[in-house]
């Protein structure tokens, strides 16, 4: 796990990034760099091609079959979509939360370890497994209203707990990026408000990749923000430029709320 | 269109001669849909309710213990019950692995392709092929050119062939019955396929996945057909009580096949020995599937996603 520091710096790049579903194009050449160790913001009306840019990312597209992929996708220098590229060592490093909160039905602990156990074997030790777990727990804010039940069914905790804790499960795994599939759409205000405050949280520590439908939560917790409009990357820089003097007239129209 | 501030508050709300005749017919759908649903517990109570009346005089342990005695009729049924549960066993043994793992590769890896579309079409009509063929199958493909001739085993492997389909499809359905997020979250965390299915999928499916495989045992238990012709005798002398009274290369009695030879070939058989012999198959039967259930509801209960 040497290798932690040196993860910290990756950030994406895209190449001339084309994708098809089936005949279908969902993303049409985006190019574009994003920045390691920030929030990036990803947003747009529905079914620009948020989710399948931000799928792109660590290759979770293509178990839907029928998708084919043009250009480079980039993550710490290395193109993901090289032959030589191992989807499961690919996927430790870029870690994915989704719109809803998919924790395992196993206990709380169980499924913080569960990727570590897939990759080392089980040649953790109990204090070390403990430390980790409390580690994890903590870096997402959760610790302190857990840790008295960490053998409890995951499946039993309220969503904002589980979003948190399947954000908490990435993070032994020691990844460079997350990316994030609207993580607070299934959340009410106040479960929206602690996932931004843990985001906040984790800011510097990882590459952070977030598509959101929400354009306060975009302009409150992202640095960059990039706005998407049917499969083209419209515009990229800083998410107080984007709103405030947003270079194009479409996403002048869209923070707007003309439409999407 | 009269204003609504025209009509006097009184009819408000009222149900109004068309809204009565839709709701006449519908009172006529449920009378018609409630009746056909008891029409299919009746004669299910009315069945159990005759054999067990008929059944009684005969129905005793010694019955269920004893071997037949007097050219079947006299004594019990005891081997033909463990007959069927050699047959029933040995199939299984057979069916439940190839089924489970063929299951789990065409719900978890196969592409769709026309290669899988193929066998899945072959599953569905496997299921569809009558007994008597799969019976007709066994004798040519077991009995004859396995040279295994009339035995247990021939007759458990016809059995095994025709309840397969029973179980891949319960295997699959089980499979797919587990939500794409638990897989997601698996490979997120860099799990392979097969990582995913042994530690999440399967876990979450074993109860679908058995309730497949016990209407299988039910289903090769009542089967007369597939055995009568390719590994079930008329008699074979067995000790009182014996549990493992046959050789696998050789041919047993079994329940259903002994019902329909007393039935028919024996003459002055006790009428009460018969229908305690239908008895001790239905209740074999039923209580397999009250198994698969119980299973299947209490896994429903456990599993909250």
């Amino acid at each position: 796990m040497t290798e932690a520091a040196d993860n910290s710096t990756f950030g994406i790049q895209c190449d001339d990034l084309s994708l098809w579903y089936g005949s279908f194009q969902a993303l049409y050449n985006v190019s574009t760099q994003i920045k390691p160790g920030i929030i990036s913001g990803l947003i747009g009306p529905s079914g620009c091609g948020k989710t399948t840019l931000l799928r792109c990312c660590n290759r979770m597209n293509e178990r839907l079959g029928n998708v084919r992929t043009q250009g480079r996708v980039l993550v710490g220098g290395k193109n993901i979509y090289d032959a030589d590229v191992s989807l499961i060592e690919l996927r430790k490093s870029v870690g994915m939360v989704f719109q809803r909160p998919n924790p395992l039905p196993l206990s709380i602990s169980a499924n913080i370890l569960f990727g570590l156990q897939l990759h080392d074997g089980r040649r953790l030790s109990r204090s070390q497994q403990a430390e980790i777990v409390e580690s994890a727990l903590t870096e997402v804010m959760l610790w302190d209203d857990v840790k008295d039940r960490l053998k409890m069914k995951a499946t039993g905790l309220q969503l904002e707990q589980q979003q948190k804790l399947c954000i908490a499960r990435l993070l032994p795994l020691k990844p460079a990026v997350l990316l994030m599939d609207e993580p607070c759409s299934a959340l009410d205000a106040e479960g929206t408000e602690a996932i931004e405050e843990l985001l906040t949280n984790l800011r510097g520590r990882y590459t952070i990749l977030i598509v959101t439908h929400n354009m306060g939560q975009a302009s409150r917790i992202s640095d960059e923000c990039l706005f998407m409009l049917n499969g083209l990357l419209v515009e990229h820089g800083p998410t107080s430029q984007v709103f405030l003097k947003p270079r194009d007239k479409r996403t002048e129209e869209y923070v707007e709320g003309r439409y999407g | 269109m009269s204003d609504p501030a025209d009509i006097p508050a009184k009819a408000l709300f009222v149900a109004t001669p068309a809204v009565r005749r839709r709701l006449r017919s519908q009172r006529v759908a449920v009378v018609c849909l409630s009746l056909a649903s008891l029409a299919i517990f009746l004669p299910l109570a009315a069945v159990l309710i005759g054999l067990v009346k008929k059944a009684l005089p005969a129905l005793t342990w010694e019955f269920i213990v004893d071997v037949p005695r007097k050219g079947m009729t006299a004594g019990g049924i005891w081997p033909a019950l463990v007959g069927t549960l050699y047959f029933v066993t040995l199939s299984l043994l057979a069916a439940a692995p190839i089924g489970i793992l063929a299951g789990i590769y065409l719900n978890e890896f196969a592409r769709d392709n026309w290669l899988t579309r193929v066998i899945n079409l072959a599953v569905v009509n496997l299921s569809g092929v009558p007994s008597i063929v799969h019976a007709l199958f066994g004798v040519a493909a077991f009995v004859i050119m396995l040279r295994w001739g009339q035995s247990i085993r021939a007759a458990s492997a016809t059995l095994a062939v025709m309840v397969l389909p029973v179980i891949i499809v319960a295997t699959k359905e089980a499979l797919s019955a587990v939500p794409r997020s638990f897989r997601e979250a698996c490979w997120n965390v860099g799990a392979t396929r097969w990582q995913t299915i042994r530690t999440v999928v399967l876990p979450n499916s074993i109860g679908g996945i058995l309730t497949g495989v016990i209407l299988a045992v039910s289903r090769a238990a009542g089967e007369t057909a597939p055995i009568m012709v390719t590994g079930a005798i008329f008699y074979k002398v067995v000790a009182r009580g014996d549990l493992f009274p046959y050789s696998i290369n050789e041919q047993g009695m079994a329940l259903s096949y002994h019902l329909y030879q007393i039935s028919r070939n024996v003459p002055n058989m006790p009428e009460s020995m018969l229908y305690a012999t239908a008895l001790v198959l239905v209740v074999f039967v039923l209580a397999f599937n009250s198994v698969a259930t119980v299973l299947r509801v209490r896994l429903r209960r456990r599993k909250k996603w």
